[in-house]
């Protein structure tokens, strides 16, 4: 959040105060109004998606460091707390289920020692290459190995180990949830006081201008090494509680596409602001879960969602919040809610005809045998009729243009209302 | 520190890039506390002498030693902790962090306080009491909490010696300080270069003759590689070598336009 210095709540320490207290309260409410299965369950990979986009960031937000193997560390951290959790199942090792996702965490920290001292040899590209080869290289181990990755079938165990103590026995899914809160919310604390030592602010130079840091004392090999450590101690904490949740760890989760998923992601919630992430996780959650249960393209939509995104708005949905709170803190926000009303109309209405496109295309491609007719929002579509792909393409064609025109009106406002804040901002000085 | 003669000295220094030899054995020593100016044509090899001594490059052969210690072919940042800083020609800064997180960087390691993330920043009282010292000095105690990217040109060049200086270094390189400032603005900087660097051993590349002879005890002359001349400022304006090899024609072209030397 050190980007946004000429914006801060004002009694500067209450707000910060009141910003973890409805952390801490979202958390502790959250399975109380979300009351259904479903959602209990979102709820629990979403605490834990924080923490691993949050170990993420510290590498790509923070550090500038675009890792493409990232859940090496939290599924190897996974793995081995899902091993530790069948030797406390079998009484060979005495400890509480509780602890099971720090075991997680050490060997997070471990593999980073190992692996992240070659990597962080190099920044940009080449640290990017070499994360992606050593997430290939343990994608093939567990191919290798399936005594310890468990082959297909992967690990499973047991969360219920003995008698419940003071009540709790893990068994049911929110005291699970209540575990995983209590790991999110001091795992996210001590990730943003990192932000705020000598080591997150070198972090933060070596971002920057790598050059420089290295001629104020610091190795910058050094700085990038230890973030990577701490990052990977997060990430297989995250991994453990994964294992604790679902009581199964397969081969995916040190995958290519759980890598991919925390950039993506991550990236979406935005990494320029430490609780971009945070809104990243909550997303990937929305987007695996119920996403993908609404449609068969769902990753098609994603990508849309990912590129529109990058083009538009590199700095997340993070950087989108705190722009308009800025305006808002100006009272100008008043000022645009046409243009936004345009916006949003508009991109609805370019979305809605490519969503039936692409849903009739899908429909065509993996449903032909059961007839042609798709029900989409409450009408039925004929995939194989002229007119209903003409009204497609005529609705996109009409929202692109519309959406384009109320694009730039908008930003004709925009940068009017920014350039009379910076003005307000002059005066203010001046005073 | 040691009792070493010199604060800095250059031992038979060379520097070859592929064939090329860019740097031509150099020896140069230089007192503690001097200011020594390094002029030279363009292609000289000041800023090249500049990356060796820094330890950006390593030398092809020679020595340098810094307060009598060998510090050739070291890291930057080794070189950096035993008491050298150096700026750089094109502004090179923190430029998405602001004024103050800038300064503060780079007094961190000297202070001590290393790789430390068992504290928090807020809290050290002597880096953050340093750093409001070296904003005041840079006069850039006003915009503290501007981004390095938002500042003029002239303040991004007051927070680049203000970066070389905060760690507290005993010898300070500055390549080329007041390049592409103006009259007036070259004049005040090489006041506050006076200020920040007083008791410190101060080597510069410059350009511009009015700040040569304005900041330097002595000065160098890079020719090709080689160092023609090193002496007091009179003497180096009255080495007919020098005169012929380069400064005449500077100083006939600065003093066509008005500048008295």
């Amino acid at each position: 959040m050190q980007h946004t210095s000429s914006f801060h709540f004002k009694p500067y320490n209450v707000g910060r105060w009141l910003v973890w207290g409805i952390f801490a309260l979202v958390l502790v409410l959250a399975p109380l109004v979300w009351t259904s299965g479903l959602s209990q369950i979102m709820l629990t990979q979403m605490g834990i998606g924080i923490i691993a986009c949050l170990a993420y960031n510290l590498l790509l937000g923070q550090g500038g460091m675009l890792s493409f193997g990232h859940a090496v560390y939290s599924g190897l951290g996974g793995f081995l707390a899902i091993h530790t959790l069948n030797l406390a199942t079998s009484g060979a090792l005495p400890i509480p289920v509780s602890l099971v996702p720090l075991v997680g965490g050490v060997a997070g920290m471990s593999f980073a020692i190992l692996l992240g001292y070659v990597s962080t040899k190099k920044a940009g590209t080449p640290f990017a290459m070499i994360t992606l080869g050593i997430g290939e290289l343990i994608w093939s181990m567990s191919l290798m190995l399936p005594e310890f990755f468990g082959g297909e079938g992967g690990i499973s165990s047991n969360r219920v180990i003995g008698p419940p103590v003071m009540g709790i026995s893990f068994g049911p899914q929110i005291q699970v949830y209540y575990l995983i809160a209590i790991y999110c919310f001091i795992c996210t604390a001590a990730m943003f006081a990192l932000t705020r030592t000598p080591l997150g602010r070198m972090l933060n130079a070596v971002r920057d201008n790598p050059e420089r840091v290295a001629f104020i004392g610091y190795d910058t090999h050094w700085v990038r090494f230890m973030a990577f450590v701490i990052s990977g101690f997060f990430a297989g904490i995250a991994g453990g509680l994964g294992a604790i949740n679902t009581e199964i760890v397969t081969a995916e989760v040190v995958g290519a596409a759980r890598s991919g998923a925390y950039l993506l992601f991550t990236f979406l919630g935005g990494a320029t602001f430490f609780f971009g992430p945070i809104i990243g996780a909550v997303l990937m959650v929305v987007a695996l879960v119920l996403l993908s249960e609404l449609t068969k393209a769902w990753l098609l939509y994603m990508g849309l969602v990912f590129l529109f995104m990058v083009m538009y708005a590199p700095g997340g949905f993070a950087s989108l919040i705190m722009m308009n709170l800025r305006v808002a803190a100006f009272g100008k926000l008043r000022q645009l809610w046409t243009a936004y009303l345009a916006l949003a109309g508009t991109a609805l209405t370019a979305l809605l005809g490519a969503s039936v496109m692409i849903e009739m295309l899908y429909d065509l491609q993996l449903s032909a045998t059961l007839g042609s007719h798709l029900a989409f929002m409450g009408v039925s579509l004929d995939t194989k009729g002229v007119d209903s792909w003409f009204g497609a393409g005529f609705v996109i064609l009409t929202g692109v243009l519309l959406f384009e025109l109320s694009r730039r009106s908008f930003k004709q406002q925009w940068d009017g209302v920014q350039e009379e804040i910076e003005k307000d901002i002059k005066r203010r000085e001046t005073l | 520190m040691s009792n070493a003669p010199y604060a800095l000295e250059l031992r038979g220094l060379c520097k070859q890039f592929g064939k090329t030899e860019i740097i031509r054995s150099v020896d140069l020593c230089v007192k503690p506390g001097e200011r020594v100016a390094i002029i030279g044509p363009n292609g000289a090899g000041k800023s090249t002498l500049f990356n060796l001594i820094s330890g950006r490059f390593a030398p092809s052969s020679g020595e340098v030693l810094l307060h009598g210690a060998r510090i050739d072919g070291h890291k930057p940042y080794e070189i950096n902790r035993r008491g050298l800083s150096r700026s750089f020609q094109v502004s090179n800064l923190f430029t998405r962090l602001s004024v103050f997180e800038n300064i503060r960087c780079a007094v961190l390691w000297a202070m001590g306080y290393r790789y430390a993330f068992w504290k928090f920043l807020a809290d050290l009282d002597d880096a953050n009491e340093r750093t409001d010292e070296v904003l005041e000095m840079i006069k850039l105690d006003k915009k503290r909490d501007v981004l390095a990217t938002n500042l003029t040109y002239a303040e991004q060049r007051a927070l680049e010696i203000g970066v070389t200086i905060a760690g507290g270094s005993s010898v300070i390189l500055l390549d080329e300080p007041t390049a592409g400032m103006s009259r007036s603005e070259t004049s005040r900087f090489v006041q506050l270069i006076r200020d920040v660097t007083v008791g410190k051993t101060l080597l510069t590349v410059e350009h511009d003759m009015g700040v040569v002879f304005g900041l330097a005890d002595k000065i160098a002359v890079l020719v090709y590689g080689e160092v023609i001349a090193f002496d007091l400022p009179d003497a180096v304006r009255a080495n007919e070598r020098v005169q012929e090899a380069y400064l005449g024609s500077v100083v006939a072209e600065s003093q066509a336009a008005g500048v008295h030397v």
